[in-house]
């Protein structure tokens, strides 16, 4: 097996709270191989996008402190001086955000925002960089793109800024692309386009990707490993089909029976989880999801750890050793 | 575009008009004012009043008294001050603008270099101690009248320290740039700064709120993923879009003053500007350069409204396509 790409290990991320410090983020360890795409799963406040964003330096709150380890390409990003980390955001791990709507600068055209881009990291004349843009537009699939490079974001539908902001953070040919719920502001149809572009450019640029989200459907179109989140942890964790087709956490098993089946049993209502994800300030010291989990004995008190050969998950139920 | 500016003088014109029949009937027609009375003077004889108001016209319908101002104001050009008859008001408000165009420009140019960069300084240290100081130093700024702020000054400067530090100060008055620019600008430099002093505090205060909400925009946080640097970010990301609501601000503010509001600083210093003409006529309730100057200063506040709204769209291209 070669060396992963990227490798975090026992993150953690917390921020000041009214009562103490509140974890956002507990002991999250999960890698990325060379050319994979993880999906992390999770409902919203499960710590997914937090985890990715204080990885690299873009939570500015002051009262937010990041620990553990990432080492990407044999460096360690946590720790690292902003000045070098800036050298990697962008250059070798680019991000693409939910809402393309409001993720460009509105006064700046979709070519100067990609030109920016790559001569934040390359020194190349301006005159080049707007050639590359022009080349990166048609490459993401935007039709008359030397005309287009001129736009305004504003003038780009939904669909379309997002294949903007998949060029601009394309541009510099990143190691990793991190994308944070890349489709959730988009209608279906623009979705499944958008999907297919980003794998269709990982073989171009040969980038492994990172997709945050909290839709199933993206995961099993996407996904080589899938990383369910809950609670600021990881709770399972194995490969795609694994996950899908033998999911060991009930909070997964919960998830999957949520979605509805084309040709499945008619059903009346949805399944659901019952409760609402917890606030991360008010997490029980045991099992995080024990609250809501039908499964749930008196193991779950203690908090479970991750554990398996390849497909890991944190539960009782499939932990080699229960304690007594 | 052009059906858009055909409206937008249309309603500019309106705007002149409605203002020009407001100040007419607030001098001619309010009950209880009787302008003849006023320029014959306290207990004159209704004989004497009799005969001010035939000889200005005030024995004529209020139509016609209105028609024939306007006429005189705008078309030929001609209408005489009713204290010194025979002074022309239009020459005497052309004299006037130089010296208020002087005071105003250079007081904007300071007011808006020092509050972009006292509200860029404070956004950017925000919650550190330099935050607080900018913001209370520009709370001071607007709090201080120019009025007292300038007698303070000239206390200083042409009294009780003229003769130690301020020995450069000239005399209050002004001189015209062709006649001598030194003077020009050492007789203007106070008057700048106490009016710069109250803008420069207004402007950093909105620009330091526009720039902190800027920076929790998502295309600041797209930007730091591209990992440029926290300078470009601030000046060219977040500084840039805040930008856009100070300069209509400014506009507008710059066409007042234009107009004459900066009566307190061109009074307190003795520029005879726009404003301290108006203030003279003021005094004097002398009605045709009072009708003069508010419908000059009118023309300059619709005109920096329309110059701002087309402005607007070159600063942001959201608005070009509508």
């Amino acid at each position: 097996m070669s060396e992963p790409l990227f490798e975090v290990t026992d993150l953690q991320v917390s921020f000041r709270g009214r009562s103490g410090p509140v974890n956002a983020v507990n002991g999250l360890s999960y890698t990325v191989m060379p050319g994979q795409v993880l999906g992390v799963v999770g409902e919203s406040g499960s710590g997914k996008s937090v985890s990715s964003m204080g990885l690299l330096g873009l939570i500015r709150d002051r009262g937010a402190t990041v620990t553990g380890s990432a080492r990407f390409q044999g460096r360690e990003l946590i720790g690292m001086p902003d000045r070098e980390l800036r050298s990697v955001r962008g250059r070798e791990i680019a991000m693409v955000f939910q809402d393309p709507m409001t993720s460009l600068t509105p006064v700046y055209t979709v070519g100067w925002h990609i030109a920016e881009q790559i001569r934040a990291h390359e020194s190349i004349s301006k005159k080049a960089a707007r050639h590359r843009a022009i080349e990166l537009l048609a490459e993401v699939g935007i039709p008359d793109p030397a005309r287009r490079v001129d736009a305004y974001p504003h003038e780009f539908s939904g669909g379309m800024r997002q294949r903007a902001v998949i060029a601009m953070a394309l541009a510099c040919d990143p190691a990793l692309l991190i994308a944070d719920e890349p489709t959730t502001a988009l209608d279906v149809t623009t979705q499944a386009q958008i999907l297919d572009l980003m794998l269709r450019l990982r073989e171009t640029h040969g980038s492994s990707i990172m997709v945050i989200t909290h839709d199933m459907g993206v995961v099993s179109e996407i996904a080589d490993r899938v990383l369910v989140m809950y609670g600021g942890r990881a709770v399972e964790a194995g490969t795609c089909r694994e996950v899908f087709h033998t999911p060991h956490h009930p909070y997964t098993r919960g998830l999957l029976a949520s979605v509805p089946r084309i040709g499945g049993e008619k059903l009346h209502r949805l399944p659901t989880i019952p409760g609402a994800p917890i606030a991360s300030s008010e997490r029980p010291t045991g099992c995080a999801f024990a609250p809501r989990c039908a499964e749930r004995h008196d193991a779950c008190t203690m908090q479970p750890l991750l554990t398996g050969d390849g497909h890991l998950s944190a539960c009782w139920l499939t932990a080699p050793e229960v304690p007594a | 575009m052009l059906g858009y500016t055909i409206r937008r003088i249309g309603a500019a014109l309106f705007v002149l008009w409605a203002i020009s029949v407001l100040v007419f009937l607030i001098f001619f027609a309010t009950p209880g004012v009787d302008p003849a009375a006023r320029i014959a003077g306290r207990n004159a004889d209704p004989a004497t009043l009799e005969q001010v108001r035939r000889s200005f016209g005030f024995d004529a319908p209020i139509t016609t008294q209105y028609l024939k101002m306007m006429n005189h104001l705008f078309l030929e050009r001609d209408l005489t001050s009713f204290v010194n008859r025979g002074s022309r008001v239009v020459p005497q408000i052309t004299d006037a603008l130089p010296a208020t165009l002087s005071l105003v420009i250079g007081a904007a140019v300071i007011w808006m270099a020092v509050g972009i960069a006292m509200g860029t300084a404070a956004a950017a240290w925000r919650g550190k101690a330099a935050d607080p100081v900018i913001t209370l130093l520009g709370i001071l700024g607007v709090s201080m009248p120019v009025y007292w702020l300038g007698e303070v000054i000239n206390l200083f400067t042409q009294s009780r320290m003229h003769e130690t530090v301020f020995r450069w100060v000239p005399p209050l008055g002004y001189v015209a740039p062709t006649e001598n620019p030194w003077q020009w600008f050492l007789h203007l430099i106070f008057p700048w700064l106490s009016l710069a002093v109250l803008y420069a505090g207004i402007y950093a205060r909105l620009l330091r709120g526009e720039l902190i909400g800027a920076l929790r925009e998502d295309y600041v946080r797209t930007a730091r993923a591209k990992g440029i640097s926290e300078r470009r970010i601030l000046v060219r990301h977040a500084l840039r879009c805040s930008l856009i609501p100070v300069v209509s601000l400014f506009g507008l503010d710059f066409g007042a003053l234009v107009g004459g509001a900066g009566l307190l600083t061109e009074v307190v210093f003795g520029i005879p500007g726009i404003g301290h003409l108006t203030y003279n006529a003021l005094q004097n309730l002398d009605l045709p350069v009072i009708m003069g100057t508010v419908m000059y200063a009118a023309f300059f506040v619709v005109l920096a409204n329309a110059a701002v709204d087309l402005f607007y769209a070159r600063l942001d291209p959201r608005v070009r396509h509508v």
